[in-house]
Formats: C-alpha cells, sequence, structure tokens
C-alpha cells in the first residue's frame, strides 16, 4: 500500500465521519433515553449496552425494550423487530449497485451499521460523487454512528432515570435538517417530486401506525409514484 | 426471559435484513424497471422521514408560529435547492431554527 492511497483512504473516512456529524446531534438524545427506558424496563447494565453494540437500530431497540419490560414472548419480539426493520431492505437494494464489486469483509460489516442516517449520507456521496473507495466513506460514517450511539447508551444507562424534557430539547432537527438538505436537490425531477409528495402524504396519514409501517408504506408509494410519473413521462415524448 | 438471547435474535434479524441485497454482491443483477424504481427510494423515504417532523413535530399537526422546525426545514431545503451545498444548508437551518426557538418567541 503506497502512502497516498493510505492518506487518500483516511481522507474519505474522515470525510464520512465529517458528513454525519449533524446526524450525531440528532441521535444523541435518542440514546441518552434508549439507556435510560432500557434500565427502567428491567434490564441489567450490561443488556442494555450490549443491545446497542449487538443490534444497533434505534426504533427497534425501543421497541426491543418496551417488550422485554412487558414480558413479551420470543416470537413476538423477533418478529415485530423484522418488521420496524423491512426499511434497511430497500436501503440494502438500493445502494448494491454501488458496492457490487466489494468483498463479503467489506458488505457484512457496512450491512451491520446501515442505519437511516448513514444510508442518507452515504448514498447521497455515491450519486453525487461517485462511490470509488466509498467503503471508507461508509466506514467512516458507520464508525462515527457507532461511537456515537454507544457513547450516549452508556450515558443513559449511568444516569438511570429519565431526563425529563430531553425529548423536547429538539435536537432532532438536525436530524430533519439534513435529511431535508439532502432530498431537496433530488426534487427537480418531476417524477421524483412526485415521490417525494407522495411518499410525504401517505407518511402524515400513516403517523398512528405502530412497527414503522408508516415509513415502509410511504416508501413503497413514492417509489410507485415515481415509476409512474417516469412512465407517463416517456410516452408523452414518445406521442410528441 | 433471557434477555441475551432476546437481544441475539434481535441481531440477527437486524443484519440479515440490512445485508439481504448487498450480500450478492455481483450475483445479483436487477432488471431495469427495478433499478428505475431504486432511484426513488432516497426521495421517497427522506421525504416521509423530514415530512411529519416538520408539520408534526410533536405527533399533532402543529402549523403555528410556535412550531420552530416547519421554518428550520424549509429553509434547510431551499438553500440545499439553491446552491447545492448541504453543509451551508444544515448551519443556516440551525441558526433560523435556532433564533425562531430561543430568539424570536420566549416563552
Amino acid at each position: 500500500m503506497s502512502p497516498q492511497t493510505c492518506s487518500s483512504r483516511r481522507a474519505l473516512l474522515l470525510e464520512g465521519v465529517r458528513d454525519t456529524v449533524p446526524m450525531l446531534v440528532g441521535a444523541a438524545p435518542f440514546g441518552v433515553i434508549f439507556g435510560t427506558l432500557a434500565i427502567a424496563a428491567g434490564l441489567s447494565s450490561a443488556t442494555a449496552i450490549g443491545m446497542s453494540v449487538l443490534v444497533f437500530a434505534g426504533s427497534s431497540q425501543f421497541i426491543g425494550v418496551s417488550l422485554i419490560g412487558a414480558g413479551t414472548a420470543l416470537p413476538v419480539l423477533w418478529l415485530t423487530t423484522f418488521v420496524v426493520n423491512l426499511r434497511h431492505a430497500l436501503y440494502s437494494a438500493t445502494l448494491l449497485p454501488f458496492a457490487r464489486d466489494w468483498s463479503l469483509a467489506w458488505r457484512w460489516p457496512l450491512a451491520f451499521w446501515l442505519t437511516d442516517e448513514t444510508f442518507a449520507v452515504v448514498e447521497h456521496r455515491f450519486r453525487t460523487k461517485g462511490a470509488a473507495g466509498g467503503q471508507w466513506y461508509w466506514l467512516g460514517s458507520s464508525l462515527a454512528m457507532y461511537g456515537n450511539w454507544l457513547l450516549w447508551t452508556v450515558v443513559g444507562v449511568s444516569l438511570g432515570q429519565s431526563l425529563p424534557g430531553l425529548a423536547n430539547l429538539g435536537l432532532d432537527f438536525a436530524m430533519g435538517a439534513t435529511f431535508a438538505a439532502i432530498v431537496a436537490p433530488q426534487l427537480k425531477h418531476r417524477p421524483a417530486l412526485g415521490a417525494a409528495v407522495a411518499a410525504g402524504v401517505v407518511a402524515m396519514l400513516g403517523r398512528g401506525l405502530p412497527y414503522k409501517l408508516d415509513l415502509m408504506l410511504a416508501a413503497l408509494a413514492g417509489v410507485l409514484s415515481g415509476l409512474l410519473l417516469e412512465q407517463w413521462a416517456r410516452r408523452k415524448e414518445q406521442a410528441a | 426471559m433471557n434477555h441475551w438471547l432476546a437481544i441475539s435474535g434481535m441481531m440477527l434479524l437486524t443484519v440479515l435484513i440490512r445485508a439481504s441485497f448487498l450480500v450478492f454482491g455481483q450475483r445479483l443483477a436487477f432488471p431495469e424497471w427495478l433499478n428505475r424504481a431504486l432511484h426513488y427510494v432516497p426521495p421517497a423515504v427522506l421525504s416521509a422521514l423530514v415530512v411529519p417532523m416538520a408539520l408534526a413535530p410533536a405527533g399533532t399537526v402543529d402549523l403555528s408560529l410556535r412550531n420552530a422546525y416547519l421554518p428550520g426545514i424549509l429553509v434547510a431545503a431551499l438553500v440545499a435547492w439553491k446552491s447545492g451545498k448541504t453543509l451551508l444548508a444544515i448551519v443556516v437551518s440551525f441558526v433560523v431554527y435556532g433564533l425562531w426557538r430561543w430568539g424570536l418567541l420566549p416563552g
């Protein structure tokens, strides 16, 4: 390995970390809240932290500890985890074209770390700047999210009690702003705009649905709308 | 209940779903229509995450002036749309959100 490729790898890794920083701010309060909730639900410090180390999926961890606290049977817990995480299969499929040629030793760990936040950051980067050396960028984003999640879980576990007002601090805005800034420039093509509008409407209508089904339904509605609009535009072009 | 068993199952399911397509690598080529469909996953998913946060940050629809998420997220989207600079858009939106929440409307 030449020193030059070594430094460019480090540069890519650091860019991945840098582009993920706003997401870290947004995820921090959830890490703390998760830690406190896990203790309140009867998990030991070790199992609470262990869940963040091994599962590393915010929404499923929240639902998981509440089900464990309620003494839910294991098959129900696992089925719920499966449904809550279904959207990640869409991310896996969307990123495959960029990651096709990477070794399994890369693809397994990067898949383990594939969160909503890292998906948004990494997909944006690959689409706009190409995926050359992208494993290092993805790794940087992943390690930042992972380290951040573990750190704030430990903080929550050691506090062991809920902090009133933490959820209302509004730090999650950082995540919303980043998602908005990433998505807006994509909406200059009409089918993509249609996909976004359809997904937004379905997400609003489905807010009360359990298991993150609102997100899954919204994603499917958006993709379908985008495809139909694209088809329609193509047909009009051919007719003209 | 054995908590470690519960967590192991959750870990297995989560990583299997996340690896579901990635793990196939070169052995999986999508048909053309599916490739086109996947282009709409990012705008669809990100909008599905952002729109409820902007319009109903606390769960119920809030279009009042007290909802700082709405102007903040609109500014993030507008600046990114105009400039194409993600970081600039985020920083400007933080300022707007912060002023709106803690500056303009005390109490």
